[in-house]
């Protein structure tokens, strides 16, 4: 077998063993939290009897132990099992937030990533002269404010004061597309403002780095365009850190966007963990925390498969 | 403040006031006789406007809730609830008991039993009649052993519950004179069969029939044709979006998203009524903001160091600035003028770091700093009011030191366990039974560990006395009791703020609870 | 040599915030938490930029409240770069089942939101600056980690990399005078980026209740405290969230400089 087939199929491999490393990891912390999920239900009308047959139902007097094998056991056999605080069945709930999650990370990304490379290109070729730093300049402060700040100044000035957009990103089943995209259209513009700056500065400062080398020399003392040096010889080579970058925040995007969630309304998957984290609602968690770490996983491995087909070094060993 | 004019232009859309009498109280106001009487006119010929949409956006949910009307415990459930469901009885706005699927009640002279006549020919949403029995199934769901019911505390004092014809009986333990109140509580909602089949059906006998339930996002409904009381019920469908964050919900109700609001933020209050086509509602409830000392545990077993404590808070302060001033000061015991048989003779406790000191000094605490565990979800401002409390009792010499615990599990790890926190209740419909909830020695609620014998007879006393005049004698030296003796320190009870689009019409003040007590989608229509 | 404009500006920004943050009980106006007001009055004599959702003096806040972001911030960055780029060379120089080890364990913290793991780990243990630091900065180090091994890998194939282990310097060696010093700039530019991340992640965290315990607070607490206020322009909002955003700029900006000074040292070969 090709020594980079068989790295791929090593890492795929890994990967399982992590995604069950990580239903441990998070069954246990769950588990260790305090308060339990009869309590969080019942919140403050809680008594003690009510609370005794809550937890009963649920079977949450059984030890932590049986209750994990027996949810590993429905995984396996596709079944993700029902929320134990409203009893609605987690795969179908979770599909339609999932699907809510990647349209709008998939509207985000389309439009960042590259947007973000482009400007770090641009950025690189007038390296400390007016394009690159008002590029900087303006990509630096996007990300300076906190997320909810920037939120906030999108909604107040695009949905309130001037009326373009709807300030509750609400989508359900059954919306057209267009429809669709017009409910999330502020919360991919802030998702975008706050991830653009660091993809396009790392590709900024990796391709500059990569400037250095003795073959842009070459390629340059050839007469090669600036542009054309930097997108056919620097790029390939400043590939590997700038795909970790665009990994993070890909994975950003789908798991992290909570904050975004919340000030658009929107009903993703960030929103949905949070409310059930606070109910202990483990199955829920549990399903969810899996997802996101297969998203996490599955584009750590695609990153570092990336990074291997573009280094020749990496690709040929010696 | 509640404005009045709202009430009286109210009632007079509903037909409830003359021309007379409503000129006569607007103009003691300070309107103009003219503008009173056109106020009237265009009042009286408002008739509600049948169809459309309405929209209310509400903080109070999560992807957690359910259908099911036991487990209910937070604003948007509760609405939700009161939009498919109906009551066997519910709450007036001015606090009397209102008929629903029952349509007279009447006690024995002890009040230890009593009847409920039920009305006939109110249809379920899956076209079965309401029966009596299905009214004895829904409460005997709910007092059921294996009930997780909010309410199973509330039914537990009936003793036996019977159905015959269309006439329910229901016989208690010991007397209770505000039993229907206790009925109107938001958990009751009367399901076919009880809801014992598939309690999450959402199927009830209320004015609209649920099209989307989506737990945490919104929630849709379509108007149920065969809905028995055409007074309400305006809009063609309604819709409660589940919108938690503050910024986001003043933002949706000014961009004309929704057309009401729960919730504003005191504080913006002033900000937002500048904003066209909203108004803000402030509407006085029985709600309140405390803190809370455990009288058990030291060194808060200690009365003088309790009374240093409830003299070294600036009521007047927190009002001002936690409420905006839209709410009123409290006086260390949880009842307020909303509540029949309130007695506003008891003498008001006032800020006073020089007395406070002398109570600190005499209780001989050793100085060391006094713990107050606070979340920001224990009440909204609350780590500010703890903050203002801290600074308040420093100027008494009082050593308080604030720990602020996440929201995550405050109501399980924190209240009802630390001897000293912040919390939040939400009132109730009559004294007896916020008392019995939270002051009464055995009460699973007693979050201040207030045990006193003599306390416990005269509520049993109490609930039992069917003369308002001894009652209300009663009430006031309990009263007192909790304000000198207990481990309450209530300084604000806090107003409901609302935003309503102007285009929203027949909108009340209702002291029960948030929007109406969460009917105002169903009461109001759109102009 | 001659400083850049844009990197005089910013080092001076961040000069001051980090002298205000020094000196704060000598600058500040008032006490710390100390009422001295209404809510939100606006800018006057007496209080240069109005007063908070209590009536506490804005500017004292905001020095105090700088006090804190900077020195959590600072001191967990510190943290996870130390920690995560001389694992990430290690991890890259070692190879084989050191470096799977290492990643596979990067990625297993990695693969659980970090949300979920802050939640878990400060509701169990009592939130002090200390462990709020541990927390961000072990956290952050397994992204700092992700990075400096991607770099490293790319560096240790070098050929001078092989001279130096042919000579048989040993590993540290070739991590801090083989690796280091070419992996420098990507690191640089990251290490600005994690001083916002760690400073937009406090006031995350206070966002959720987890953050330090008032009356102290952090910019992003203060931001947070009057946030209701946010988007009618009451500067006790907008104040604390611009501080934050010069704040970062400025010490990017310095960062930036840094990295163009790191890569013309190495001047025309590699």
């Amino acid at each position: 077998m090709h020594p980079v087939l068989t790295l791929v199929v090593q890492r795929v491999a890994l990967g399982f063993l992590l995604l069950l490393a990580v239903s441990a990891v998070i069954f246990l912390g769950v588990a260790a939290l305090p308060g339990d999920t009869a309590q969080a239900i019942l919140g403050q009308s809680a008594t003690p009897q009510a609370l005794a047959n809550l937890r009963a139902e649920m079977g949450l007097d059984q030890p932590p132990l049986t209750r994990y094998f027996n949810w590993l056991g429905g995984v396996l056999t596709g079944d993700l099992g029902t929320s134990i605080s409203n009893g609605t069945d987690i795969a179908t709930a979770i599909g339609q937030r999932l699907g809510n999650t990647l349209f709008l990370a998939f509207w985000a990304a389309v439009i960042s990533v590259p947007l973000a490379i482009l400007l770090g290109l641009v950025a690189a070729r007038y390296n400390g002269r007016w394009p690159d730093k008002l590029i900087s300049g303006v990509t630096l402060s996007t990300i300076s404010l906190p997320e909810f700040v920037v939120g906030y100044l999108v909604l107040y000035f695009l949905a309130v004061k001037w009326q373009l957009f709807p300030s509750v990103a609400m989508v359900f089943p059954g919306m057209g597309l267009m429809e669709r995209l017009n409910a999330v259209i502020l919360p991919v513009i802030v998702l975008v403002l706050v991830v653009l700056a660091h993809m396009m500065r790392m590709t900024r400062a990796a391709i500059l780095n990569v400037m250095q080398s003795a073959y842009i020399e070459t390629a340059e003392l050839k007469g090669l365009s600036p542009m054309k040096v930097i997108w056919r010889h620097a790029f390939p080579n400043a590939i590997a850190p700038v795909v970790n970058v665009v990994m993070l925040n890909l994975a950003y995007l789908v798991v992290g966007v909570v904050v975004v969630e919340v000030v658009f309304v929107y009903p993703g998957m960030g929103q949905y963990l949070v409310d059930h984290v606070a109910k202990r609602d483990l199955p829920v968690v549990q399903a969810v925390g899996l997802i996101f770490a297969a998203v996490y996983i599955g584009l750590n491995i695609l990153a570092d498969v990336i990074s291997i087909l573009a280094n020749p070094r990496l690709r040929h060993p010696k | 403040m509640t404005d009045p004019l709202d009430r009286m232009i109210a009632a007079a859309q509903a037909g409830r006031m003359s021309r007379r009498e409503f000129v006569g109280r607007t103009t003691a106001l300070g309107l103009s006789a003219g503008l009173a009487s056109a106020l009237f006119t265009k009042a009286a010929h408002a008739q509600p406007k049948k169809g459309g949409l309405i929209r209310m956006g509400m903080q109070g949910g999560e992807s957690t809730n359910s259908l099911d009307p036991a487990l209910a415990a937070s604003e948007v459930p509760f609405a939700v609830n009161y939009t498919w469901g109906e009551m066997l009885v519910d709450v007036s706005a001015g606090g009397e008991v209102v008929m629903r699927i029952a349509e007279e009640v009447s006690a024995n002279a002890d009040a230890t039993e009593w009847k409920f006549k039920i009305r006939q020919g109110v249809e379920f949403h899956n076209g079965k009649t309401v029966t009596a029995e299905d009214v004895v199934a829904t409460l005997r769901r709910h007092t059921d052993e294996k009930s997780q019911s909010g309410a199973l505390g509330i039914v537990q004092g009936i003793s036996e519950m019977s159905a015959e014809g269309d006439m329910v009986t229901l016989k208690l333990a010991s007397g209770n004179a505000d039993l229907p109140f206790l009925l109107a509580d938001y958990h009751l909602v009367i399901q076919p069969n009880g809801g014992v089949d598939n309690p999450t059906e959402g199927v009830g006998a209320g004015p609209y029939k649920v099209v989307v339930h989506e737990p945490g996002v919104r929630h849709g409904f379509e108007k149920f044709a065969n809905y028995f009381d055409d007074t309400i019920g305006h809009a063609d469908q309604t819709e409660i979006l589940v919108i938690n964050d503050g910024t986001a919900r003043t933002s949706a109700v000014q961009s004309g998203q929704v057309h009401m609001i729960n919730r504003v933020d005191p504080k913006i209050a002033e900000l937002l009524k500048r904003a066209p086509g909203v108004q803000v509602k402030s509407v006085p409830g029985r709600g309140h903001y405390v803190f809370i000392m455990h009288c058990d545990t030291a060194p808060f077993d200690n009365n003088d160091l309790r009374t240093a404590l409830k003299l070294a808070i600036n009521r007047q302060e927190m009002v001002d600035k936690i409420l905006g001033g839209l709410g009123s000061i409290g006086n260390d015991f949880p009842i307020n003028a909303a509540y029949p048989l309130f007695d506003d003779s008891i003498p008001q406790r006032e800020y006073d770091p020089a007395a406070a000191a002398d109570h600190y000094a005499k209780s001989g605490h050793d100085g060391s700093p006094i713990i107050l565990q606070v979340a920001q979800g224990a009440f909204p401002g609350a780590v500010e009011a703890a903050q203002l409390f801290q600074q308040s009792a420093n100027a008494a010499g009082i050593p308080l030191e604030i720990k602020r615990e996440p929201d995550d599990g405050y109501w399980s790890n924190v209240w009802n366990v630390a001897p000293f926190c912040a919390s939040y209740w939400g009132g109730r419909p009559v004294q007896d039974q916020m008392y019995a909830t939270a002051y009464l020695s055995t009460a699973d609620w007693n979050d201040t560990r207030f045990k006193n014998a003599k306390f416990d007879e005269l509520l049993l006393a109490a609930r039992a006395e069917l003369n308002s005049d001894t009652r209300k004698a009663t009430y006031s030296e309990m009263a007192k009791m909790v304000r000198d003796e207990g481990g309450l320190i209530l300084p604000m009870f806090n107003d409901f703020v609302e935003a309503v689009r102007d285009e929203v019409q027949g909108w009340e003040p209702d002291p029960n609870g948030e929007l109406m007590n969460g009917r105002a989608h169903v009461k109001c229509w759109l102009a | 040599m001659r400083i850049p404009l844009s990197a005089l500006v910013g080092m001076v920004f961040t000069g001051a915030f980090f002298l205000a943050a020094i000196l704060a009980p000598l600058i500040a106006p008032y006490g710390m938490a100390e009422i001295v007001g209404g809510v939100w009055d606006p800018a006057s004599g007496a209080h240069l930029l109005g007063t908070d959702a209590i009536g506490r003096d804005l500017l004292t806040r905001m020095i105090y409240g700088g006090q804190t972001t900077i020195f959590v911030a600072s001191a967990a960055t510190i943290l996870s770069f130390t920690l995560g780029s001389v694992l990430g060379f290690s991890a890259a120089v070692a190879g084989g089942w050191v470096d799977q080890g290492l990643s596979r364990l990067v990625d297993l913290v990695m693969a659980i939101p970090a949300l979920i793991l802050a939640l878990v780990i400060l509701s169990v243990l009592p939130v002090t600056l200390t462990v709020l630091i541990l927390v961000m900065g072990l956290l952050d180090a397994t992204r700092v980690f992700r990075l400096a091994r991607a770099v490293a890998v790319d560096i240790t194939v070098m050929d001078y990399v092989e001279a130096a282990r042919l000579r048989g310097e040993g590993w540290g060696w070739i991590i801090f005078r083989e690796i280091l010093p070419n992996a420098l700039s990507p690191l640089v530019a990251e290490l600005g980026l994690r001083f916002i991340f760690a400073v937009l992640f406090i006031s995350t965290l206070s966002f959720l209740g987890l953050g330090v315990q008032p009356p102290l607070a952090d910019w992003g607490g203060i931001v947070k405290e009057n946030a209701s206020g946010l988007v009618y322009g009451i500067p006790a909002a907008l104040i604390p969230a611009f501080a934050i955003a010069a704040l970062a700029i400025s010490v990017n900006l310095v960062a930036d400089w840094v990295l163009s000074r790191t890569t013309s040292l190495k001047g025309g070969r590699g």
